[in-house]
């Protein structure tokens, strides 16, 4: 019976544990659902005063915790088929070898690699041989830096006011910002680049001193208000560019606030920054950078936007364009063959533009900073990447079909884009064989003038589309449109060159021996 | 008292043990006190987590019950902006009409849903399955029945497209 009674007792104990370990799960459920009730009421609390100075994006991460974070993760993007991150990201000089031939003569022929995250692009700036080894104007600096507070306390000093950091904390103030912004864009890199070390990345609200924390690539108050934290557009290349555009007649019909803006009289000037619509203001803080324009020391950093947002309306600017010395615009002379062309810089927000996602009203963010629920808060994701590496987030909201179908759509889109960038380069590279040869027969400046000016429109669509970061995603049949006349151009200066029939013939040899 | 018999029992088998319990013994053991105390915890814990999470309400057809798990605001907002607003709640579309199928749905859903939420790591925006997909198709042919007979294949289980592919906003309009 002893063990009767010790066997009840370990059935007790049995019981108990079964029971204690229920009485555990239920507690565990209770506190469950406790916190995901907490999690609804979405609290934000403001621990630290950011003020119109605060580039060091710290302290904002002290009240923005999530969206700090979120930005810190840029410098951990991971890689797609066609962009990402590495320690050092893989050249693309190596990978498409023509490229150096396309730049022949341009600093983007000595280094070119895959772009990395937000959080990196100063730190990349500062150490690519582009900048190194040549002399860079500091107008680059109008996108890589947090430059802003730098911008209006030089402007500020050109007008003849005091630039205490007071007074550059209190307010944006356009029009200092755009007299820096003059006042410095043809200097050289590294005179800005210590410029902006030498404007407070922040201060102590108490004491009002100033913080100099050194340079920080683009941060919070580039893109919102300290104040009210609302997205605005910042800087003064797009602000003149994006008037410009509204000044011009070309139908914008993805930009709702600029065709009510003309249909309105067009009153003074355009200002995105109290006309355009939220949704807008979500494409408009990422074209204030992902855009074509001119960034070297003959001119203020130029947006071509003068005629509309396609790719031919930016070229006829370009052509139209004059240096204050008087010659005619151009980016680089190509070295092989001595012609002045064109370098695209990375046209998102104009491919974007002619895209059926710009048309149907979704914005950059919609896709690079889709909302995610963190807790039961809505949150405009920061950590700004590819769509691809997010599908779900960034393209089920809309379409609803599975995850591997969208990505299989994307896939085909980009593969047939890179293939007739391939076929483009080879184009173009046949075609300088065929201009270097006739140069070399002897043909003059005369007969190689409409030969030079095929040249450069090829080389410019190419370049167009090589150089924009969706591999055609953004506007896929504008992107092969653009490659298609590339081709055409190039084949058009080879069928020149042939035609000049100069006496040696060599420029058949070349291209047949390249072959 | 009661219990005169055991102790008489354990005393034949075992010295010791009658001498410490011949006198008194109670009628339940430390460990049934224990249980018994767990138990009681148990309950009363189990009783509060019920009412707390608002267990009742899942028992109705009430549409705020749905948004006890924040997850589905989205939803319940965007019902309220929808067509079917005044004529369906979310039970209407997304459990059966009849009552077996309807009971089943909703433990079959109710077990996932809670086990999703308190686990974390569902998609989002979350995907409707194809078992409550079907759900739905069924639940508009059994309103619209008289409407849509003759659009509905000739045979079961034909080939057909569903209701919402084109009709996305009856339910939910805006998403």
């Amino acid at each position: 019976m002893a063990s009767d009674q010790k066997s009840g007792f370990s059935w007790l104990l049995l019981l108990t544990f079964i029971t204690g370990a229920a009485t555990f799960a239920v507690v565990a459920l209770l506190v469950n659902i406790f916190e995901r009730k907490q999690e609804a009421r979405a609290p934000f609390t403001k621990v630290v005063e950011v003020s119109e100075v605060s580039s060091d994006p710290e302290p904002w991460g002290l009240n923005f915790p999530q969206q700090y974070e979120d930005y810190l993760k840029t410098v951990n993007d991971p890689y797609t088929d066609f962009g990402g991150n590495h320690a050092l990201p893989p050249s693309k000089l190596e990978e498409s070898p023509w490229l150096k031939r396309l730049f022949a003569g341009y600093a983007f022929s000595i280094d070119y690699r895959e772009a990395r995250g937000h959080a990196h692009m100063l730190a990349d700036q500062e150490v690519t041989k582009r900048v190194t080894d040549v002399q860079q104007s500091g107008a680059c600096m109008h996108c890589h830096a947090s430059i802003i507070p730098t911008y209006r306390r030089i402007g500020l000093e050109t007008m003849g006011e005091e630039a205490t950091v007071d007074k550059l904390a209190e307010d944006f103030r356009m029009d200092a910002v755009l007299a820096g912004f003059k006042e410095v864009s043809q200097k050289k890199y590294e005179e800005v680049h210590a410029e902006v070390e030498k404007t407070p990345d922040g201060m102590d609200p108490e004491s009002g001193d100033p913080h100099i924390g050194g340079a920080h690539p683009v941060s919070c108050v580039d893109c919102h208000d300290p104040k009210t934290m609302q997205i605005r557009v910042t800087r003064p290349g797009f602000v003149l560019g994006i008037d410009k555009l509204a000044k011009s007649d070309e139908p914008v019909p993805h930009l709702p606030s600029v065709e009510q803006w003309r249909k309105d009289g067009r009153q003074g000037d355009y200002d995105p920054n109290t006309m355009a619509t939220r949704q807008e203001m979500r494409s408009f803080v990422c074209g204030q950078c992902h855009v074509e324009y001119y960034c070297a020391n003959k001119m203020t950093l130029t947006f071509p936007w003068s005629n509309g947002l396609k790719m031919e309306q930016l070229e006829a600017e370009w052509d139209t364009t004059t240096f204050p010395d008087g010659d005619d615009f151009y980016d680089y002379v190509h070295k092989e063959t001595g012609t002045k062309v064109y370098k695209a810089q990375h046209p998102e927000f104009e491919l974007w533009s002619q895209g059926i996602h710009a048309r149907s009203g979704v914005s950059c963010s919609d896709c690079h900073m889709p909302y995610e629920k963190v807790g039961a808060t809505k949150v405009s994701s920061h950590w700004v990447r590819s769509p691809m590496m997010n599908i779900n987030k960034a393209c089920q909201t809309c379409h609803k079909i599975p995850e591997e179908e969208i990505k299989a759509r994307v896939d085909t889109i980009q593969d047939r884009t890179k293939a007739l960038i391939e076929r483009a380069a080879a184009a173009m590279t046949e075609m300088l064989d065929a201009i270097i040869a006739v140069q070399k027969a002897g043909a003059s400046e005369e007969q190689l003038a409409p030969i030079r000016k095929l040249q450069r429109k090829a080389m410019w669509r190419l370049d167009y589309i090589a150089s924009e970061n969706s591999k055609g995603f953004h506007a896929r049949q504008e992107a092969a449109r653009i490659l298609g006349e590339s081709i055409d151009y190039s084949r058009q200066a080879i069928a020149a060159c042939w035609k000049l029939e100069l006496d040696d013939g060599s420029a058949e040899e070349t291209a047949a021996v390249e072959e | 008292m009661t219990d005169q018999s055991q102790p008489n029992d354990l005393s034949t088998n075992s010295h010791d043990e009658s001498k410490a319990t011949s006198t008194r013994r109670p009628r339940f053991g430390k460990g049934a006190i224990v249980f018994a105390v767990i138990l009681g915890l148990l309950f009363g814990v189990g009783t509060f987590t019920f009412g707390y999470g608002k267990g009742a309400s899942y028992l109705s057809n009430n549409p705020q019950t749905c948004v006890n798990c924040h997850v589905m605001q989205d939803h319940l907002d965007s019902w309220q902006q929808s067509s079917h607003h005044h004529v369906a709640v979310c039970n209407d579309c997304h459990l059966p009409h009849d009552p077996i199928g309807k009971w089943v749905t909703k433990a079959d859903n109710g077990f996932f849903h809670s086990l999703a939420f308190t686990v974390g790591g569902y998609k989002d925006p979350i995907r409707i399955k194809p078992r409550n997909r079907r759900v739905t198709q069924s639940t508009c042919i059994d309103c619209h029945k008289d409407f849509v007979h003759p659009l509905l294949p000739a045979t079961a289980n034909d080939d057909m497209q569903s209701c919402v592919h084109c009709h996305a906003d009856v339910g939910h309009a805006g998403r």
